[in-house]
């Protein structure tokens, strides 16, 4: 099939970007997203064209790295998919594609369709984790987990960290990225232990790196590639609150 | 060069704990003088990193991703091995050892395939406790599954995501050292070189990809966890990053690089299906639990499916060949990687094959999903099923799934001792990157124990005994060894921009990734892989003649990042040719045509090939030297690897 692309190109953080249009021939419905713009990137560098950058990696909807606003959707227009996993046969011939790099204050963009995510991390270092060191750990078995909450957690778990929740929330809040986090550890036993302070620090954080308020629209789980769910926002909100009522540092 | 493995004398059993005793220490208050590079930040680096930290060292991480969490170890799929023998069913230490021995088909070290197994157990324990998700049974124990090459359940597993779960699990613990100030990360950034001063390695050359800036790095001991070389194939499960440059750049520096043509195939991935084609997917091997390999029994009905003239449901049961449960009625179809992926290769070439290119045969779970019912199916597998679908547009709860083996795994890579040191003082390889595990063959889920095992519980022991011998002194970067590493990166750099030439990086790769899947893939043969020799050397030549690389070094330039990489993959191709000509033996993945059993089975020759080929770059163009490694075999017995 045939299609025009509208992409997003920016030379640096510095530069001012602008949309431009490129016509592309010859798509098969068989190909993924990606392997769209590898063509569109070959056909750029045959004529000696700067290619477009784009984030990707592992091309399995797992590592969190692609990160396309595509005809003014997180990831495009499949629910439930990351754009690696998305197939231009959800495209048809003719269509005009807008391709746009997730857009937050939050998120700088390095250039043409890449962002900077570096702020989830600080956000993770700020309490993400169980304080326990390598070695001297009780049996994996000693502490059973009840099934129905083991696999709550690892639904949470299973946050990408692509960012398309900030991406598709009018006010770029994080709130479904960090409750993710917030929430499996705050189910786990193992993760108890430090609930108040995790949930304090990982939103004093999200607030510094500027990141918008939650208003509930839910569009952040309605785009979310793996379908983390509204409860953990839900969660966080009640943690947060019961860490405050007790807190030492209100 | 004589190789000293360091094994540590001793009984199999007591070996490492001996070993802990004998090595030397550094006290908690002299760590802090110490400083540790770790390039990489997967399973292997990130929990080596994690632990460094929390002991004491100055560490500095590096990864090429925008952030360490995105290592491909996230991709892992279906579990971890771990000797825990929760279910009763016979397993322990030296089972798994015996297995992962035997599943690499006799050419591991016994010494160091024991540790692995014994630390097995201390992962899990770890995992858990950092508040990893593992799957659990309704009394809220860990569930275990089962998996190629075992005949025991000893797999723990979060769904069909595990390396995912056991990643985030190891950048928890390093996001920790990273708010204590203990690591330093650098996302974004790729290592090009190793420093040298003295004969140690020191330290490393970056760039940083966002502004291009090459800049350098000093410590006392340099870690290398950066993955596997799978991506020479271009085709591979790899992530499309995935390279093997840092591991090669230091095999350049004087690293040895050992059994480069072990390389694993593994048989569960969506066929190809273009030439677009960017990358392959794999289905988990988990998936073999529960579903049944089969082609149709004749030629003629294979053609007739294919074309269109008859339906799957129209090939009766009795016309089907389950092969794996006829040729292997003990482990079915839960034979090793390397015997399903021949196998698959066979009944294709015979004409059996199915879908359009014929190069693909059935994963079949209509037995089980009649056994158990659908929701008990997709509980267990349900991410793989999606997945399946969204590539493949086709629904695998009514019709198979249609699989072909795909490059997975490099077994092979820098070689090391028993101490995960390279033969370069200072320099150590974990993970993927070194060879030492799982000999010519991995088993499924050991790729994520060997990454945590080497990261958790062997590098923080024994990389405290080099240290403890080795000065506080740092070294400038300013040392006269600094400023050549980073002129040789300048220079390779400013070599790839200034060509122009007309055929792109991935042009290259793609013709590279061809020959090595045609002549040093599945199967080989000395005569292929003579002629492979001579157009890999032609391609390289073309590549510094006729590249194109736009763009300039002083901006985030995904290309020039490409070029540097099929650069170093054009050479390293040579190598696994070279060292898949000098072993006249069949044994794991590599499969040479000469060397089978009447019945088609690999075909070792323990007499003559019972050793590492270990090999050492002597400059550019130049044949490499091989050094041997014998290895002892003192607590197996080899024999003819059997799982009829």
């Amino acid at each position: 099939m045939d299609l025009t692309l509208k992409i997003w190109r920016q030379k640096d953080k510095n530069s001012a970007g602008q949309l431009v249009t490129y016509p592309l021939n010859g798509i098969s419905p068989d190909m993924s997203f990606l392997e769209m713009l590898d063509v569109l990137n070959e056909e750029l560098l045959v004529k000696g064209e700067e290619p477009v950058a784009f984030d990707h990696d592992c091309r399995e909807g797992i590592c969190g790295m692609c990160s396309l606003f595509i005809n003014g959707r997180a990831h495009g227009p499949e629910r439930g998919t990351t754009t690696c996993q998305l197939h231009m046969r959800h495209f048809k011939h003719g269509d005009t594609i807008t391709i746009e790099p997730w857009r937050a204050a939050a998120f700088p963009v390095h250039k043409d369709l890449i962002v900077d995510r570096s702020a989830f991390d600080r956000i993770q270092q700020a309490g993400g984790y169980v304080s326990v060191n390598t070695g001297g750990v009780p049996d994996a078995n000693e502490i059973p987990i009840p099934k129905t909450i083991a696999d709550k957690a690892f639904d949470a778990a299973t946050c990408i960290g692509c960012g398309a929740c900030v991406a598709a929330c009018k006010n770029a809040s994080a709130m479904l990225f960090v409750s993710a986090k917030v929430s499996q550890l705050a189910m786990l036993p193992q993760g108890k232990v430090e609930a108040k302070t995790r949930v304090e620090n990982m939103v004093a954080q999200m607030d510094v790196e500027g990141f918008g308020a939650c208003s509930n629209t839910g569009a952040c789980a309605a785009e979310c590639p793996v379908g983390i769910s509204l409860d953990n926002i839900a969660m966080m909100n009640r943690e947060y609150l019961g860490a405050k009522a007790s807190s030492e540092n209100v | 060069m004589i190789l000293d493995s360091k094994i540590p004398e001793g009984a199999l059993a007591e070996k490492w704990d001996k070993h802990k005793f004998n090595v030397k220490l550094v006290n908690p208050a002299n760590k802090r003088k110490y400083d540790i590079i770790v390039v990489g930040t997967g399973l292997a680096g990130a929990s080596a990193a994690a632990t460094l930290g929390e002991l004491g060292y100055n560490v500095k991480a590096f990864c090429f991703q925008d952030s360490p969490r995105r290592a491909h170890s996230i991709a892992a799929q279906g579990g971890i091995n771990a000797a825990k023998n929760y279910q009763n069913d016979g397993d322990s230490i030296f089972r798994l050892f015996y297995d992962t021995i035997k599943g690499g088909d006799y050419r591991a070290r016994e010494a160091n395939v024991y540790r692995l197994a014994q630390v097995s157990v201390n992962i899990i324990d770890q995992c858990v406790a950092q508040g990893v998700p593992f799957a659990r049974e309704y009394g809220g124990l860990l569930a275990n599954r089962s998996f190629g090459g075992a005949q025991v359940s000893r797999t723990f597993y979060a769904r069909g995501q595990t390396g995912q779960q056991l990643l985030l699990g190891a950048y928890s613990a390093l996001n920790r050292q990273i708010a204590y100030g203990k690591v330093k990360m650098y996302p974004r950034t790729e290592m090009l070189d190793l420093v040298m001063v003295d004969g140690k390695a020191r330290g490393i050359v970056v760039r940083n990809l966002i502004t291009g800036k090459i800049e350098s790095h000093s410590a006392h001991a340099v870690v290398l966890a950066t993955g596997g070389y799978g991506n020479v194939f271009f085709l591979s499960t790899n992530a499309m990053g995935s390279n093997a440059t840092a591991a090669w750049r230091a095999h350049k520096k004087g690293a040895l690089f050992a059994n480069p043509c072990f390389t694993q195939i593994h048989p569960t991935c969506i066929p190809v299906s273009g030439d677009y084609q960017s990358k392959l997917t794999l289905m988990s091997e988990s998936l073999r639990n529960d579903g049944r390999v089969w082609v149709p029994k004749t030629v003629e009905l294979a053609q007739r499916l294919r074309k269109g003239e008859i339906k799957i449901n129209d090939i009766k049961e009795e016309d089907r060949d389950y092969y794996l449960e006829r040729k292997y009625p003990a482990f079915g179809n839960l034979v090793p990687r390397d015997v399903a992926s021949r196998n698959a290769k066979l009944v294709c070439d015979e004409g059996r094959g199915v879908g359009a290119s014929g190069l693909a045969v059935f994963l079949d779970f209509a037995d089980a999903i009649k056994r158990e019912g659908q929701p008990a199916i997709a509980a267990k597998y349900g991410n793989l099923f999606e997945m399946y679908a969204k590539i493949t547009d086709e629904n695998p709860y009514e019709s198979p799934m249609r699989i072909y083996p795909a490059v997975h795994y490099t077994m092979g890579g820098l070689w090391v001792d028993y101490n995960l040191m390279t033969n370069i003082p200072g320099l150590y390889a974990t993970g993927e990157c070194n060879f030492s595990d799982h000999g010519a063959n991995r088993l499924g889920a050991s790729a994520l124990m060997q990454g945590l095992a080497d990261g958790y519980f062997v590098i923080p022991y024994t990389i405290g005994d080099y240290l403890a011998q080795t000065p506080y002194a740092k070294v400038s970067t300013e040392h006269p060894a600094f400023k050549e590493a980073e002129q040789n990166v300048k220079a390779i750099t400013d070599r790839l921009l200034s060509i122009k030439g007309n055929r792109t990086v991935d042009d290259f790769h793609k013709a590279l990734g061809q020959i090595m899947w045609d002549y040093c893939g599945m199967a080989r043969n000395a005569e292929g892989l003579q002629f492979a020799k001579q157009e890999i050397r032609k391609l390289r030549d073309e590549f510094w003649q006729n590249v194109k690389v736009t763009g300039v070094n002083e901006e985030l330039n995904q290309t020039l990042e490409k070029a540097h990489r099929v650069a170093d993959f054009l050479e390293l191709g040579e190598l696994m040719v070279d060292d898949a000509l000098n072993r006249n033996e069949s044994c794991g993945g590599h499969f040479r045509e000469e060397y089978q059993t009447p019945e088609n089975e690999a075909l070792r020759d323990d007499e003559n090939y019972a050793y590492v080929a270990a090999w050492e770059y002597t400059g550019p163009g130049n044949q490499a030297i091989l050094h041997k490694e014998d290895l002892k075999f003192e607590n197996v017995k080899l024999t003819q690897r059997s799982y009829k």
